[in-house]
């Protein structure tokens, strides 16, 4: 065989390396993605198939028994409405509470600003797993136990949006407030048509964060709630794994797969918006 | 860069589309006899003048009051006290402190392995996100699809990775398929005390390191091309490049990171109650575990209160070093 030349030898060696670090990564990316085929898949498998060993990679008898036990017998649906009622109206009040806080902090100088400033900062800090204990006996004097309001209630300000808002409130220029107030604009009016409008994109993120963070809660829930009837859909998959000594995997999959389905579809569908919105928050 | 130049040309937008709205009001405000707003004195305009800023931060102080401050200060207060929640609290001083470092070992236990929890969380999430984001830098749609690939964990709830990663941690499950594929002994992950922390440790890791990674790739594409461009002139060598050159200058990112993963690794808790429950015998008891067990079935709330107490010095040093981390970056921005 001829003898290659430096240049043809060059190229082979650059070819051999990128294959091998292509080959790397689709390797990497299976062993990301694996868990959760292997999750899709067991749900689909039935029960005694989960059993045997080495397991199946894929179902021999395609079963949908998994997701008809989790409806019918967990009455999944019930657990959902209550995630999405307890969303939905934290989602809300937020935009109550933290858009005018932010804007007071970003636009106005009063006194003990410092200090309350200092207060959202801590309750940046402060983890629920510190408050619980108190917090649970509060709602007990209060007799509201029994209701979704334990969940809504303390998560209602947050330190994180008010945070993000401040920022974004405080680059709008000043001579557009001041215009608007020339104009005869209320405090208010500024608000919601100068401000809002001018940050819909942290506006999105900070809703978009509640969503995730109120769909994935585990340990709030976890500590609030006794009635089955009040308990979010995490819940309803711990649930799933304490019957039945938590042996049935067709049906602990199947709830799962419930569970994470939204979050997949989102990051499906923003998975660009979601990254930047990320990425900022972990620079900031 | 790409964002704020978006941000600025939506800016722009708005702003001439808020002037119309803004002039339409006028129009309208214009009707209403302006004799109305001299009625109010000079005083009273002046006390209105300074009221908006407290009626705007009301509700979220109330609630930050309510829901952060007052539980702290009670809980702290609580440490101090024996109570199961339905007597009065009786005050015993010390009592549960040293009851914590004392009397009992396993609240040292759960101390211990928090740290040895931290450590290795730290280590190996900052060491594979380094080097992710240096073997994925360049765009290309392959690396843009790993890094996808790899962030997406971070969305889900920890309740439904541990879930997924029991059963694949399983005696019979996929994890001890593959090891007896390759002819080699099972492990009992979950069930042995040797081997759970790691489990544990695993999970975590696979979890976050995607977004850690993505945290450092954008640290990464603000570092100025012509300095790696100038390396390349000089044909540094690739390995000294990322040693002399990319650990320098991703240092800020990667103490901040340091911080912050630290900060949640303390407040482990979904992962151990999922996969092991602290099990097997105390082997990933950890600190909320620890607190949480102790209110939620001992009913002993003075000590889990105590152990709060100690959860929190640590989460206030950490969080002073982070402010003064991020007070330092705005500075010098």
């Amino acid at each position: 065989m001829a003898k290659l030349t430096k240049k043809q030898k060059r190229k082979i060696k650059r070819a051999a390396g990128s294959t091998v670090n292509l080959l790397f990564k689709l390797f990497v990316s299976v062993l990301f993605l694996f868990p959760f085929y292997w999750m899709v898949t067991t749900s689909f498998k039935p029960y005694l198939e989960t059993l045997k060993f080495p397991p199946t990679l894929w179902p021999q008898d395609f079963t949908f028994e998994g997701y008809i036990h989790v409806f019918q017998e967990l009455d999944i649906l019930s657990y959902i409405k209550n995630t999405l009622i307890v969303t939905g109206t934290v989602i809300v009040i937020q935009l109550f509470v933290n858009v005018p806080a932010a804007y007071a902090f970003a636009k106005w100088k009063f006194k003990g600003q410092g200090l309350m400033w200092g207060i959202v900062m801590t309750g940046f800090m402060i983890p629920g797993q510190l408050t619980f204990m108190t917090v649970y006996f509060m709602f007990a004097d209060w007799g509201i136990l029994r209701t979704l309001w334990p969940q809504i209630i303390p998560t209602c300000a947050s330190a994180f949006s008010i945070f993000l808002l401040r920022q974004n409130f405080k680059q709008i220029p000043e001579e557009l407030v001041e215009s608007a107030k020339l104009d005869g604009s209320s405090e208010w009016k500024i608000l919601w048509r100068l401000m809002v409008p001018m940050s819909k994109a942290t506006m999105v993120t900070t809703i978009l964060f509640s969503f995730i963070n109120h769909w994935n809660a585990y340990f709030w829930p976890l500590v609030m709630t006794r009635d089955e009837s009040l308990k979010p859909i995490t819940l309803a998959i711990e649930r799933l794994k304490n019957l039945e000594q938590g042996l049935n995997y067709t049906d602990i999959m199947a709830g799962n797969v419930i569970l994470v389905l939204p979050l997949v579809i989102l990051f499906l569908l923003a998975s660009k918006k979601i990254i930047q919105a990320m990425a900022y928050r972990g620079m900031k | 860069m790409c964002e704020v130049l978006k941000g600025g040309r939506t800016m722009r937008e708005t702003e001439v589309k808020l002037s119309e709205k803004l002039s339409e009001t006028e129009v309208k405000s214009s009707e209403n006899p302006p004799e109305k707003k001299k009625r109010k004195s000079h005083l009273g305009r002046r006390f209105l003048g300074i009221l908006p800023p407290y009626i705007m931060t009301l509700p979220a102080m109330v609630s930050f009051l309510l829901f952060t401050i007052y539980p702290i200060v009670d809980m702290i207060i609580l440490s101090f006290y024996e109570w199961n929640g339905l007597t009065e609290r009786k005050w015993v001083g010390l009592g549960n402190y040293d009851y914590l470092f004392n009397i009992q070992i396993d609240f040292k236990i759960a101390l211990k392995n928090t740290l040895v929890y931290t450590v290795a969380v730290v280590f190996f999430l900052l060491l594979f996100a380094l080097i992710f984001a240096v073997w994925l830098q360049k765009d290309s749609r392959i690396n843009a699809f790993v890094q996808r690939v790899m962030f997406f964990p971070h969305l889900c709830a920890m309740l439904a990775i541990s879930v997924v990663f029991s059963w694949l941690m399983d005696e019979n499950g996929l994890f001890n398929a593959v090891l007896s594929f390759f002819n080699l002994p099972g492990l009992r992950w979950l069930n042995d005390s040797t081997t759970a922390m790691i489990s544990v440790v695993i999970v975590a890791v696979w979890k976050g390191i995607g977004y850690q990674a993505l945290l450092l790739l954008s640290a990464l594409k603000s570092i100025p091309a012509d300095i790696f461009e100038a390396a390349e002139l000089d044909n540094t060598p690739p390995l000294r490049k990322f040693f002399r050159i990319t650990i320098p200058l991703l240092s800020p990112q990667l103490f901040f990171m340091l911080i912050t993963i630290t900060l949640n690794s303390f407040k482990v808790f979904d992962s151990v109650r999922v996969m092991t429950g602290g099990g097997p015998g105390k082997s990933t008891l950890v600190l909320v575990y620890y607190i949480y067990e102790y209110a939620q079935a001992n009913l002993k709330y003075g000590v889990a209160a105590a152990a709060g107490v100690v959860l929190l010095i640590f989460l206030l040093i950490l969080t002073v070093i982070y402010f003064r981390l991020i007070g330092k970056r705005v500075h010098y921005q």
